[in-house]
């Protein structure tokens, strides 16, 4: 094995991903030699899309693609207007006062006076969600192509604040949605890219055995009886109660069954407490259920949590794209999922995870798997084998590599090169 | 005997923002749909995230299956082979036949909830060379296993779309040159590329070439 330290990036994901899959990467980029690309967002540290340019950057630039990374800068009131944007493109019905929609503009005029010679004189320009959305209008004399690339669900959006900010978002060349039921009729070509994890990163290195037995021993689980885990907000959509019920039901044939759920209410979301507060009343009395609910849990605590688990559940009954079903994939869980969203993508009945509509449904496949082992075993490494193939952070670059080299190209069906 | 020049590519998928809930719907979109998007369902479906031992081998049959709960539809559709078609508007008439009819035979309307509707996507095919060349059939031993999955669906699934009498590349490139490789045509002829995921099949291929050719083929092939 290679001394990791001497590796590059690419010849690290490679052991992950594959070398064939990291040499197609390098003869698509070698196609965009000469190509600026810029990505702008809003913030360096935090949350999703950070976490992703994080590591598509540093690839993007070891593929020897002129990258670079810029972030807008607001203030308070920037932040709460894009706070609003985001839970109203999610479909709650929020009216944003028009003194913030002025900061919106005002703050996005004033980064672009900053930015401007950078994103007119490059050939790609990646603007990640809302925030920057108005980037484009002040920057009159581009000569690339300009790409928003939306991470929220838009399957239903509140739509007083979509159709503002439609107005910023149609004047681009293309738009990128993590699913097609997330995207938004436009007037220009709209890319389907799902989203990846990062086989690299705390959330998903894998642990040593010894490291996930203190975590759970940490939490006063017993790591000698079945475990099943679902890692998630305290959210309705989640169905933490959903969970419950369907943990009681099996734990009448695994009487040694214990359950953990772990996760936090978002800080802006005053519901999470309500169904934090119903969670624990549904799981007073029985000691084998877990309720982590600081929601401070260090990414390395939750990875070693999902590798500890035997099963993994995610019965949502809205989602997104469901990472969470994606990592305890990679960890090669069984995931036992809500039929619905992203999670349909990932999980097939008896190949890599159940699909279920009920508790009951869920109960029944918790029973078969500790009735059949073996299948967890199998079930788990099919589903690491798919994530492997379709999830991981290399397709996702690919998929953005081809798509610029599509717009370069005049978006036609076919584009043969070289 | 001319090279094999290893060629790699990548799919891009645009949404149309169409979809279906019924069959109808699904006919009526159908008929007018960009012709993109019958390439991207019957073939572009094997590049996209799939497990090993496909059902169906075609989103419109899957669709059929999983989400309208449509059986025999689902069966009727995915026994058409898209190679079969000259082109895209012939596989599309076909399409419509087979639904046509289904229509005509049942009074059922069957739909799917809001959140399984089928929807029409379409691919951009980005072909790109890779600057190997293979001169000797023996290096396909070799070089299959060391192939993208991008390489392998050009050459033996989007080939079968270009290629006049609809056979993959390796097939065309054995059997194009004259006498002797027969045998290994007929083995290749036998991989059925719709029910496996492409590693699956880069993997069977492999396996199929290190027989055929086997490994001192290869190494006198490569010292030679």
């Amino acid at each position: 094995m290679a001394d990791k330290s001497l590796q590059t990036l690419l010849e690290r994901y490679a052991d992950h991903a594959g070398e064939d899959a990291i040499q197609q990467l390098r003869q698509l980029a070698s196609l965009l030699t000469g190509q600026r690309v810029v990505h702008v967002n809003s913030t360096r540290k935090g949350g999703g899309v950070a976490e992703i340019l994080e590591k598509l950057v540093p690839l993007m630039q070891e593929l020897g693609i002129d990258t670079r990374w810029e972030v807008i800068e607001g203030n308070e009131d920037f932040y709460v207007c894009t706070k609003s944007f985001h839970n109203a493109l999610q479909g709650k019905n929020i009216r944003i006062p028009e003194t913030l929609l002025r900061v919106y503009e005002e703050v996005n005029a004033r980064n672009a006076e900053r930015l401007r010679p950078i994103l007119e004189s490059a050939e790609i320009v990646f603007i990640h969600d809302p925030q920057p959305a108005p980037l484009l209008r002040h920057c009159p004399n581009r000569i690339g192509k300009w790409i928003w690339r939306c991470h929220i669900d838009l399957s239903n959006p509140y739509r007083p604040v979509w159709k503002y900010l439609r107005n910023y978002v149609v004047d681009y060349d293309a738009s990128i949605f993590s699913l097609d039921a997330f995207a938004q009729p436009m007037p220009h070509p709209v890319f389907i890219i799902p989203p990846s994890i990062d086989p690299l990163s705390e959330k998903n290195l894998t642990l040593a055995a010894k490291v996930v037995r203190e975590t759970l021993e940490e939490f006063n689980i017993d790591p000698r009886r079945p475990i099943v885990l679902q890692v998630s907000r305290f959210d309705r959509f989640k169905d933490p109660l959903g969970v419950i019920h369907a943990y009681t039901l099996a734990k009448q044939f695994v009487p040694s069954l214990q359950l953990v759920l772990a996760g936090g209410g978002a800080a802006d979301d005053p519901e999470g407490d309500v169904v934090l507060s119903e969670v624990r009343e549904a799981a007073e009395g029985d000691p084998d259920i877990h309720v982590l609910s600081s929601g401070h849990y260090t990414d390395r605590t939750i990875n070693a949590l999902q590798a500890g688990a035997d099963i993994v559940l995610q019965k949502s009954l809205r989602e997104g794209f469901g990472l969470t079903v994606t990592e305890a994939m990679w960890k090669g869980k069984p995931v036992i999922g809500g039929n619905t969203g992203g999670i349909r993508l990932q999980l097939m009945n008896h190949r890599t995870g159940f699909l279920v509509e009920t508790p009951e449904g869920a109960a029944m496949r918790i029973r078969y798997l500790l009735f059949e082992r073996r299948r967890i075993g199998q079930i788990g490494h099919a589903a690491r084998d798919l994530v492997r193939q379709n999830f991981l952070i290399t397709r996702h670059l690919r998929e953005y590599l081809t798509l610029m080299v599509a717009l370069i190209h005049g978006n036609e069906d076919r584009i043969e090169l070289g | 005997m001319r090279e094999f020049a290893i060629k790699d590519c990548a799919l891009a998928h645009i949404a149309t923002g169409r979809r279906a809930q019924t069959l109808r719907e699904l006919r009526d979109i159908l008929r007018d749909v960009h012709p993109g998007c019958i390439y991207h369902h019957f073939w572009g479906t094997l590049m996209r995230p799939q497990f090993s031992n496909l059902e169906y081998n075609n989103d419109f049959a899957s669709w059929c299956f999983e989400s309208l709960h449509d059986s025999t539809a689902a069966e009727r559709l995915s026994a058409i082979d898209p190679a079969d078609y000259a082109n895209l508007e012939d596989l599309r008439q076909e399409l419509l036949d087979v639904i046509e009819s289904r229509l005509d035979e049942t009074e059922l309307i069957l739909f799917t909830r809001p959140d399984q509707q089928f929807s029409f996507v379409r691919s951009v095919i980005v072909v790109f060379d890779t600057y190997r060349l293979l001169a000797d059939p023996a290096e396909l031993a070799v070089a299959v296993p060391q192939m993208s999955v991008g390489s392998i669906f050009y050459h033996f699934i989007d080939a079968r779309r270009r290629d006049p009498v609809g056979i993959d590349d390796f097939r065309a490139w054995l059997c194009g040159e004259g006498g002797g490789y027969e045998e290994v045509c007929r083995k290749i002829a036998e991989v059925d590329p719709y029910f496996e995921s492409l590693h699956d099949l880069r993997a069977r291929l492999t396996g199929l070439f290190a027989r055929y050719f086997g490994k001192g083929a290869q190494l006198e092939n490569r010292n030679g």
